[in-house]
């Protein structure tokens, strides 16, 4: 397929700060979230009331930069009416998207603000053209995020059967699980990201010092014990090191990140239409670098996909912002396959 | 009220044919109400053709029982597709709808099961996936009995209401297999090493507890979600079905036990009693509870 001549870079924002480094750095598109359960980043400190989102936007529309609002929860019965008052919200703001993953969600957007630009998000699951063409044919999305799973040849199949303009992670924090389908951290701690915006909380994880070693722990559950001089991650329950038949090993996934940037060529040519960049928990100096890098090496190889190679200079800046993390290609490459 | 049924949930694991089909020879005699068949898990796993399944479904049907054919969780690739088209087009069974896209193909065309996997978590959702033919839907593991009041309120008269009553909690879905990573081998050569381990590989914390178990893609917990003793509160909740996961040893006794206190013949104390020895792992209660899964909360 021929490289698009338009593609978007799509960066995260988790307070105006972060916004204004990615406006200033080149982002296209920011996203933020409210300051509630409604957003899938939904820690202390972190996201936007009324009155920093206008100033967010006053400053993203003077650069040209667009401004989507993540509501990508799973709203319950008993809670539903804040979901559709953050609706509301967004469309009284003008945002230029909002990102989904609740169908009933998108049904009352759809009918009660028709023309607010729905996204399907990644915590909708849909990794299939027939699950994301149903969210187009009911809900008229205008963009679909896919998961974290899916090799390049898949993801290249899913944007030749669908009209739907497809967007993928480019960079950050890695999901092992089909995003929208773990319970894992609501199994240890009844914190989900599906329904509360965090995995793994905070407020869960204890470290305590201990003759084998620095022990962490989510709620009851041991995740991990940390030797002298070990490389030390967030405790999310698919990172730690279990014991599985006598072997101890880091049973899910090896802590690392995402780093697509050498693939950017057959993204390109796989016909996506927008890059993701994750870490809307990440500083605003994070958000600076990483803007900046994508956006220099999105428009080399938009400019020149063909000899489109990954500058070592930018490897390495994004190797130290993952804080020594190793990186990965993640599913694009499937070395597990 | 009415009477509450029972349902025998998708195998989870992969079992040699010959287990699988003397497992539904056997489930066949137990006072179940709906089976449901099928792959959920992997499209490597081959022991059963969709050929056979459909043959089986038939047989079982005969007896008297529900059928329903269960799609594929994670739909990657077009082969993972085609075969859930095929389900959706089988012209005779109910398919439960186990992803989105299987809801596009069933949509306005056959009456369908909503999946747990689905996400329906609201009232509004209950009624979107009814307008579109769901005469059914599966409760998300993750949903408190709280929760589940407010669904029952909200849902559309005549539509079914099904909550996993005994079994491992499904809690995660990758694409890559954890039982071939395991084993250091490629999943697209992973030599079929889930069939060796008739429920998953279990995962313990470094201090020793277990905790979760390895499924291939599938992420189970260890311990057994166990509503035998909210029977009671599932009856006040007109919980219409209620769902019991096959595991390989005690699935005849926790079928009949659960049979026993519907039908008001034994206390619900009593058949927790006589269940333990036949009970693979800890039993957890912890969501109904709106707490964590893995908290066993006394009722």
């Amino acid at each position: 397929m021929a490289v698009p001549r338009q593609v978007e870079l799509v960066c995260p924002a988790g307070s105006l700060p972060a916004l204004r480094a990615a406006v200033d750095n080149g982002a296209d598109c920011v996203y933020v979230g409210f300051r509630d359960q409604t957003n899938a980043r939904n820690f202390a400190g972190l996201n936007f009331d009324d009155a920093a989102i206008r100033e967010g936007m006053r400053y993203a529309r003077r650069a040209g930069t667009q401004v989507f609002i993540a509501l990508n929860t799973y709203p319950k019965s008993a809670n539903w009416a804040r979901w559709t008052a953050a609706v509301d919200r967004a469309a009284e703001l003008g945002v230029d998207a909002v990102i989904m993953a609740d169908p009933a969600l998108m049904a009352y957007a759809r009918r009660v603000h028709p023309q607010l630009p729905l996204h399907l998000s990644v915590q909708g699951s849909a990794t299939n053209h027939d699950a994301i063409n149903f969210y187009h044919e009911h809900f008229g999305i205008r963009r679909a995020v896919l998961p974290r799973v899916l090799a390049l040849s898949q993801i290249g199949h899913v944007i030749a059967n669908t009209p739907v303009p497809i967007e993928v992670f480019g960079f950050g924090g890695l999901c092992v699980m089909v995003e929208g389908r773990c319970a894992l951290s609501a199994y240890a701690t009844g914190i989900a990201p599906n329904c509360d915006g965090a995995c793994s909380p905070a407020k869960a994880v204890r470290w305590v010092q201990t003759s084998q070693g620095m022990e962490v722990r989510l709620n009851s559950v041991l995740v991990d014990r940390i030797g002298p001089g070990e490389r030390v991650g967030y405790p999310t329950l698919c990172k730690g090191r279990f014991d599985v038949d006598g072997k101890t090993y880091y049973a899910f996934e090896d802590p690392a990140s995402l780093n697509g940037l050498e693939l950017l060529p057959d993204l390109l040519r796989s016909g996506v239409r927008a890059i993701k960049i994750e870490g809307r928990q990440r500083s605003p100096a994070y958000v600076a670098e990483v803007t900046r890098i994508w956006r220099q090496a999105l428009d080399a190889c938009l400019d020149n996909c063909d000899n489109f190679c990954a500058k070592p200079a930018w490897m390495q800046a994004l190797a130290q912002l993952s804080e020594g993390q190793a990186h990965t290609l993640g599913a694009y490459d499937r070395p597990w396959k | 009220m009415t009477a509450q049924q029972l349902s025998l949930g998708p195998l989870q694991y992969y079992w040699p044919r010959a287990r699988i089909l003397d497992f539904y020879e056997n489930a066949a005699q137990w006072p179940l109400d709906v089976i449901y068949l099928g792959e959920t898990i992997c499209s490597r796993r081959h022991e059963m053709r969709p050929a056979d399944w459909l043959a089986l479904a038939a047989d079982l049907a005969s007896m008297g029982r529900e059928i329903v054919l269960s799609s594929q969780v994670l739909l990657e690739s077009e082969p993972d597709l085609k075969a859930m088209r095929r389900l959706a087009d089988n012209g005779r069974f109910r398919v439960e709808a186990n992803d989105m896209g299987a809801v596009r193909q069933l949509q306005n065309r056959v009456p369908f099961v909503a999946g747990a996997t689905l996400n329906l978590f609201n009232g509004e959702a209950l009624r979107l996936v009814w307008q579109l033919g769901a005469v059914r839907w599966v409760a998300p593991a993750e949903l408190s009995s709280a929760d589940l009041a407010f669904m029952q309120a909200a849902r559309p008269a005549g539509m079914q209401t099904e909550v996993l009553a005994y079994g491992r909690l499904a809690l995660a879905y990758s694409a890559r297999c954890f039982t071939a990573r395991h084993f250091r081998l490629q999943k697209d050569v992973c030599e079929f090493r889930c069939r060796d381990f008739e429920e998953g590989i279990k995962v313990r914390t470094r201090d020793g507890a277990p905790f979760l178990v390895l499924n291939g893609t599938q992420t189970l917990s260890d311990q057994v979600n166990n509503l035998l003793g909210e029977l009671p509160q599932l009856g006040s909740l007109d919980i219409d079905i209620l769902r019991i996961s096959p595991q390989a040893h005690g699935t005849r006794e926790i079928v009949h036990a659960f049979r026993a206190v519907i039908d008001g013949q034994r206390s619900a104390r009593d058949a927790i009693a006589a269940l333990r020895p036949g009970v693979t792992g800890s039993a957890c209660n912890g969501f109904w509870h709106g707490q964590p899964g893995m908290a066993q909360v006394t009722p």
